[in-house]
């Protein structure tokens, strides 16, 4: 799917949206207009799949609930034969479980379903070229989980977040955009996109045991 | 044992002061009468046979007194075990040698002793257990479990139809029946033992039914709870919406309120909004979202209780909601609050207006007073970030623990 910068230049990020309301996909694909190309829609995981590795789009809406296993399923299914395939979740659930665990299955990014349209446009552009997208809740469940722990890291690179991480997480919680991150701590948007990208690594990879049971504990917010 | 009972004890059979399974000092201490009458008025009756049948079911029937030291009240038939202390063997055998003479009494001059009595006393006592094993306790206990009764209701069964067969057949061969009646007894059990195989399968598929039925039941009771809380609330909000639908802020409003309704109602928050920080913020911005309908968006990390100076600073952060509700114009609100080991921010950002700090009036209580004034006055700090067209970030800091007064670096 040409390469990286493609969408930040004109060309529009081609996109299956994956929701089980026929309803609220219709709303998104209008909302979305022109800034993306709506490739294929699914309602449940079989049928998510199989659009999917149809089509092989830039980027997947991916609604964290989902009939016949939840957008971890499809994630799980996908991703093994497409890596490259980009995910966004996109859910009305707030729960840090759904939260972490979708973005621990593979996802680039979380926003909840009031995001706004263009907002949303946003967000697909930024997972699209390979970026993260950490909405203010997201950020602090992030710092909420890597903080939950005093016990001496398994792997300190993987368990723990910077400094400089930690402020841009911050900033995000408090309802700044990546640019205005970037403004604030006197840094490029590039570096502010860098460092979540980093922050989405270590929730991938880090076994640390304490992030699961961080999010198991605290299954609501 | 003649305590005076200020309320009338329950009847249990004695514990500690029973002679053979404690039913005599059970029923005294319950009757609130000497154990001795008690035991005399058994004595009596027993003599006569009733007295034991009566005894015997009452054994059976009765809990043994829980004393919670780790006895279980299930020793009932092995009541008459000489292990108890309290048991007083002289006096036993008094009793025994009283019912004796009784007897010998009754023997040589009465023609009551009639062995038919004793048959139906049999039939009766066995009846009685059998009747009292469908208590409906027990019989709870019978159809939740499918039928796998434990071993001693077994046993107690078992043995209640062994004395009522034992009463019927002594009774019919005590008549001198039993000749006439053996073609139709076997008769009769044949056919009972068909009718049990036919009737059998249906019984028990009669009671998985039921089991089924109460499962059933149960879910639609919570059915029927979810559907009445989705009409109430939900149902009530939509209708509410559709007449509204002209005010785009007022159907905004109502569906936050009452999104923020079902979803505490589906994953109830089990942490008291009174007594720590993270469900009194998001609380306080639910209240201020209600009341001025610009949403308000909550991030939280970390949580602990509220002492006097973080609740200056939720009032404080609440004012600075109301102000960016009522002024910004902006379309939604950020709040993001931390708790840190030695300090708690708060952080309220608007996108909207902004404003020119020092163009404030010293006198304006809003800003000064209830939010930089109020975080001075317990030990924190209040920063204001604005300029007009950039928005507003007002930024509240309090250290956690003992209140430091004066400590303050406000801008």
């Amino acid at each position: 799917m040409g390469d990286e910068n493609t969408f930040a230049g004109g060309a529009t990020p081609r996109v299956v949206i994956v929701d089980d309301h026929r309803l609220f996909r219709s709303g998104v694909r209008g909302e979305l207009g022109d800034a993306v190309e709506v490739v294929g829609e699914a309602g449940d995981v079989d049928s998510a799949v199989r659009v999917i590795t149809e089509q092989v789009p830039d980027l997947v809406l991916l609604d964290v609930h989902l009939p016949g296993g939840g957008g971890v399923e499809v994630l799980r299914r996908v991703l093994t034969r497409h890596p490259e395939i980009r995910f966004l979740a996109l859910s009305v659930s707030d729960a840090a479980e759904d939260v972490i665990g979708v973005v621990r299955g593979g996802a680039r990014g979380y926003v909840t379903k009031t995001i706004s349209g263009k907002e949303l446009a946003d967000a697909i552009v930024r997972v699209a070229d390979g970026d993260a997208v950490f909405s203010p809740r997201l950020a602090g469940f992030v710092l909420d989980a890597f903080a939950a722990t005093d016990a001496p890291p398994v792997d300190p690179e993987l368990d723990r977040l910077t400094q400089r991480e930690r402020e841009v997480l911050r900033l995000i919680a408090r309802g700044y955009a990546y640019k205005e991150v970037a403004r604030e701590l006197f840094i490029s948007v590039k570096t502010v996109e860098t460092h979540v990208s980093s922050v989405l690594r270590k929730l991938q990879l880090s076994n640390r045991h304490e992030l699961s049971r961080w999010a198991t504990a605290r299954k609501l917010v | 044992m003649s305590d005076t009972a200020t309320e009338t004890p329950r009847l249990y059979r004695g514990r500690d002061d029973r002679l053979l399974a404690g039913v005599g000092s059970g029923l005294a201490e319950h009757l609130g009468i000497d154990p001795v009458v008690v035991r005399l008025a058994l004595l009596a009756l027993g003599v006569g046979g009733i007295g034991v049948a009566l005894y015997l079911m009452l054994a059976f029937i009765l809990p043994v007194r829980p004393e919670g030291q780790g006895d279980d009240a299930t020793d009932a038939e092995e009541g008459e075990r000489p292990r108890r202390k309290g048991r007083d063997l002289g006096q036993l055998l008094a009793y025994i040698l009283l019912a004796c003479g009784f007897g010998t009494l009754l023997i040589v001059f009465g023609g009551v002793f009639d062995p038919l009595l004793w048959l139906i006393v049999f039939g009766t006592l066995g009846a009685a257990v059998l009747w009292q094993q469908a208590n409906p306790a027990q019989r709870d206990q019978w159809v939740t479990t499918t039928g796998f009764r434990s071993r001693k209701s077994w046993m107690r069964t078992g043995l209640g139809v062994l004395l009522v067969v034992t009463g019927v057949f002594g009774f019919l061969a005590f008549q001198q029946q039993l000749q006439e009646a053996r073609t139709g007894l076997t008769f009769a059990i044949t056919m009972l033992i068909g009718i049990g195989l036919i009737v059998a399968p249906w019984i028990v598929g009669l009671m998985r039914e039921r089991d089924r039925e109460r499962r059933e039941r149960i879910r639609s009771q919570e059915r029927a709870e979810l559907a009445a809380h989705i009409h109430d609330s939900v149902l009530h909000t939509l209708t509410l919406i559709q007449r509204r639908a002209d005010d785009p802020r007022e159907v905004q409003r109502l569906a936050r309120v009452q999104e923020r309704a079902l979803r505490s109602w589906l994953y109830q928050r089990p942490a008291d909004a009174e007594t720590t920080v993270t469900p009194a913020l998001e609380r306080a911005a639910a209240e201020v979202e209600e009341a001025h309908g610009v949403p308000i968006e909550v991030v939280c990390v970390g949580d602990c209780p509220i002492d006097d100076g973080l609740r200056a600073a939720l009032q404080a952060a609440r004012e600075a909601m109301v102000n960016a509700s009522k002024y910004a114009g902006a379309d939604s609100i950020s709040v993001f609050g931390e708790v840190e080991p030695e300090e708690v921010l708060i952080f309220v950002r608007d996108r909207g207006a902004g404003f020119d700090l020092d163009a404030i009036p010293e006198d304006r209580m809003g800003v000064r007073g209830s939010i930089i004034g109020r975080m001075r006055r317990h030990g924190g700090s209040a920063r204001i970030r604005t300029a007009p067209g950039e928005g507003t970030e007002v930024q509240l800091r309090m250290p956690r623990g003992p209140v430091a007064p004066g400590a303050s670096d406000g801008t």
